[in-house]
């Protein structure tokens, strides 16, 4: 017995490390009124929505009561503008298995989206390219724009409205968490204070509120986190002539990456990462000088050096000979003519990860838990991985009577998520640092490891799996 | 030791090592004649004699069995729920904070709560076999169960959320107050559970032949008469009802692991918890069954890893096993149950389908 205290003790330990702040535990003060949910999901985004999407079309949620609670407006799309919005996500085959799983992704197909087929990313400093593209050419991943996606969500979950309930223009100012022991007088439920006073208890408070996600910071979980000294530029183009389209471009400039992702035949979408000073500079010059920025950006190889280059066509003809058949040549990507009128806009970026995935009662998705550089195109994608793998585990706990709120499964989603985006977040912020400078090793190395990547097949059928999830 | 009700660490480990040694039979009566003529002196210290002791002041009192000493209860709990004069204040503290250990999920109590990873598939599995089709969210809904031996209700409540209504059952006054108390936080849970401080003997004329499923989880090895026990579970089920048991196996290995290994050294269950004695074979236990009019339907053995904390089923019943059986749907006098008996399980035989993580024994 008194071996078993000893361990017990130790065990306590870090359990009670994770028990959330010693805030003192409230009474049971007459909260019976307080609706008791489910789950909560806080926060109405693309990845917040999808969650409370996935739960309502849960078969095991059938008896559940859930609700989600958005701080805007619900945004009603009657019809789907002329003009493309210029936030766009990349959605890989993955995600678009989550969003059909509810019947979302119909919706989607109905109204617009474009698939790729190819993806080429490039050196600036460099020959080096890398073409990504599947076997029989194969969707590889969808562009869709983020308001499609939202309005596709939204109607998914006025359909199952008796199930989940919206709190639109609702913020939740502050969260009270449960004491580890269950004392008497003492809520065992997470209790929710709402901006205008209301208040309603949780078993399972889902927090899917951005980067700067409130339930993260009342949990106390500690979050790593830095500013890249880069803003996102995305804007709508028009290109010169209606092409094919379905070849996403990325050239790694000293600067920062600049892609353009298809929306249509003669539509494309951009995403320039940049300095602070010049993504203003994009924002604020006239159309044509903005335009004549992003050909020369694709099409300049002013950044060329002699030595690298010789240095890069040395490994090419190395891998030529030992694979005759392979040939790469670098294709450029279809020139611009024109700019969207007020589709210009910026916003900083930045790299995050949360320590803690969970507590007792308390689970983090989406930006919440993770932020990432959009050069892999992965952050939305990770946030429905985060989904899918969130929905598995409560609904198989559902299914087996446990409190929703219990460790047990909320543990299984937090080793199955961070093994799989601690190494995607690890692998963009080196690629992001590799490729912001000129320095000539880093350049060479970058070349020479580029070039030896796109020979092997079998390693980059791996990297699209892996991103594909 | 004199007077004081607090067991010190070494005293409790040298008893139990006394207890657990000794298993010639002769010895624990003669103990238990000496301890008779001592009341006080062994209500404080041989935990394990005042099980014996009990019984007999118990069956003085005209009851024939109990369900005693559940797996969860430390020795000086046993003091509170029988004897009135050796109330300590200090005790009845004690008491209330181990009663709230039942819902600590990294605590005495961790084993049991784990032990819901399989009893509630097994239970719930089994009883859909039985239906055509179930609501979705709430595939037990429309099911009455009773759980004999609830204590703090660890698997009343998952049975509850899966949409039965659930009556809960235990002795001890502090375990129902618990049940209650846990559950009266959730809406749902509160209308469809029910606990009740009472043995199985006091229900059984007024919820005779109501009930979809009975469930004594790890209860078996506690009670005296499991004759009588059985008998009371099968008039309470309807015909064609379920009976879940979870229990130990009296083995040579049980003892050595369930006895020695987790009570003594490694403290995973309290002390003076289980008597190998009153350890249930599946052999045993089907002959009581088949005589009261239930077949088993399956056996299936469990495996504890006290390392990782997790429970797994297992094809090797000497240690931990749940068993499933079936009352017949015909009413028969026991005696002449056997006739009848073989029909109906040559026919569930034929319909049961094996269900997918469970190994099946059907033992004929």
């Amino acid at each position: 017995m008194a071996a078993r205290l000893v361990v017990s003790r130790w065990a306590a330990a870090p359990v009670a490390a994770r028990a959330g702040p010693l805030v003192t535990c409230r009474r049971w003060s007459g909260a019976a009124a307080d609706t008791v949910y489910d789950v909560v999901v806080s926060g109405g985004g693309l990845v917040g929505a999808a969650m409370a999407c996935a739960l309502g079309y849960d078969i095991h949620f059938r008896d559940k009561k859930i609700l989600l609670i958005e701080a805007g407006p619900k945004k009603v799309l009657e019809k789907l503008s002329e003009t493309y919005s210029n936030r766009v996500s990349s959605i890989s085959p993955g995600s678009a298995t989550l969003l059909s799983s509810f019947g979302a992704w119909d919706h989607i197909c109905n109204m617009r989206y474009r698939a790729f087929r190819r993806m080429q990313v490039w050196d600036a400093c460099s020959e080096a390219l890398i073409m990504f593209d599947k076997d029989n050419l194969d969707d590889m991943g969808y562009i869709v724009e983020n308001d499609v996606i939202m309005h596709a969500l939204t109607r998914q979950l006025e359909a199952v409205s008796d199930r989940v309930t919206v709190l639109y223009r609702s913020k939740a100012v502050s969260y009270t968490w449960p004491c580890p022991f269950l004392m008497a007088d003492s809520s065992p439920w997470v209790q929710i204070t709402l901006g205008d006073g209301s208040t309603l208890q949780t078993k399972l408070l889902i927090g899917a509120d951005g980067h700067n996600s409130g339930v993260r910071q009342a949990a106390g979980i500690p979050n790593v986190s830095w500013n890249y000294d880069q803003s996102a530029v995305v804007a709508t183009l028009h290109l010169s002539e209606a092409t094919e389209n379905n070849v996403a471009w990325q050239r790694f400039l000293p600067s920062g990456p600049i892609a353009l992702l298809p929306l249509s035949d003669t539509l494309s979408s951009l995403v320039w990462s940049t300095s602070h000073e010049h993504a203003a500079e994009l924002v604020r010059m006239d159309e044509e000088q903005f335009v004549d920025a992003v050909n020369s950006a694709f099409w300049s190889d002013a950044n060329h050096t002699d030595f690298v280059d010789s240095a890069g066509s040395l490994l090419q003809h190395a891998l030529a000979l030992l694979r005759p058949t392979k040939v790469s040549a670098r294709q450029l990507p279809p020139s611009v003519a024109r700019v969207d009128a007020k589709s210009r806009v910026l916003f900083p970026l930045g790299w995050g990860h949360a320590a803690e995935y969970v507590r007792p009662r308390v689970a983090l998705i989406g930006d919440a838990a993770h932020r990432v550089h959009p050069l892999a195109g992965q952050g939305v994608n990770m946030g429905f991985g985060d989904i899918s793998s969130l929905v598995h585990h409560l609904s198989s706990a559902a299914f087996n009577g446990r409190d929703l709120g219990s460790m047990s499964h909320l543990t299984g989603y937090e080793t199955e998520r961070q093994r799989h985006n601690t190494a995607l977040l690890a692998a963009t912020d080196l690629l992001k640092r590799l490729y912001s400078t000129r320095a000539t090793p880093l350049v060479l190395l970058r070349t020479w490891g580029l070039q030896a990547t796109n020979a092997v097949s079998p390693l980059k059928g791996q990297i699209m799996a892996f991103a594909s999830k | 030791m004199s007077g004081g009700h607090k067991l010190s660490g070494s005293g409790i480990r040298f008893l139990g090592v006394l207890g657990s040694g000794c298993r010639e039979a002769p010895a624990h009566r003669l103990r238990l004649t000496w301890a008779v003529n001592q009341p006080d002196w062994t209500l404080q210290i041989k935990p394990w004699i005042f099980n014996k002791y009990r019984t007999i002041w118990s069956r003085s009192y005209g009851v024939t069995f109990s369900c005693l000493n559940r797996m969860k209860r430390p020795p000086w709990m046993r003091l509170y729920s029988t004897s009135q004069t050796t109330i300590d204040s200090s005790e009845v503290k004690t008491f209330q904070a181990l009663a709230h250990k039942w819902w600590d999920e990294q605590g005495v109590y961790a084993p049991l709560h784990s032990m819901n990873d399989l009893r509630v598939p097994f239970i719930r599995d089994n009883l859909l076999k039985a239906v055509d089709d179930h609501q979705p969210g709430k595939p037990l809904s429309g099911m009455k169960i009773l759980d004999v031996g609830c204590g703090g209700g660890l698997l009343a409540e998952p049975l509850g959320r899966l949409g039965a209504s659930v009556i809960g059952i235990d002795p001890v006054d502090e375990n129902i107050k618990t049940a209650q108390h846990h559950k009266s936080f959730d809406p749902v849970l509160d209308k469809r559970l029910e606990y009740r401080a009472c043995s199985l003997e006091e229900i059984v004329e007024e919820t005779i032949g109501t009930f979809d499923a009975v469930i004594a989880s790890e209860v078996v090895e506690h009670v005296i008469d499991l004759e009588t026990f059985i008998q009371c579970c099968c008039q309470v089920l309807k015909p064609g009802g379920s009976l879940f048991i979870t229990t130990i196996n009296k083995t040579q290995l049980s003892y050595a692991l369930g006895i020695v290994f987790s009570e003594q050294i490694a403290g995973i269950v309290p002390k003076g918890t289980h008597t190998w004695e009153k350890f249930v074979s599946p052999e045993k236990l089907e002959s009581i069954l088949e005589s009261n009019g239930l077949s088993l339907q399956t056996v299936a053995g469990m495996l504890y890893n006290p390392f990782s904390g997790y429970w797994h089923w297992s094809e090797n019943t000497s240690l931990n096993y749940a068993a499933h059986a079936v009352k017949s749907m015909v009413q028969e006098h026991p005696g002449s149950a056997e006739f009848v008996l073989k029909e109906d399980t040559e026919e569930l035989q034929a319909n049961t389908s094996p269900s997918p993580g469970v190994p099946e024994e059907l033992k004929k």
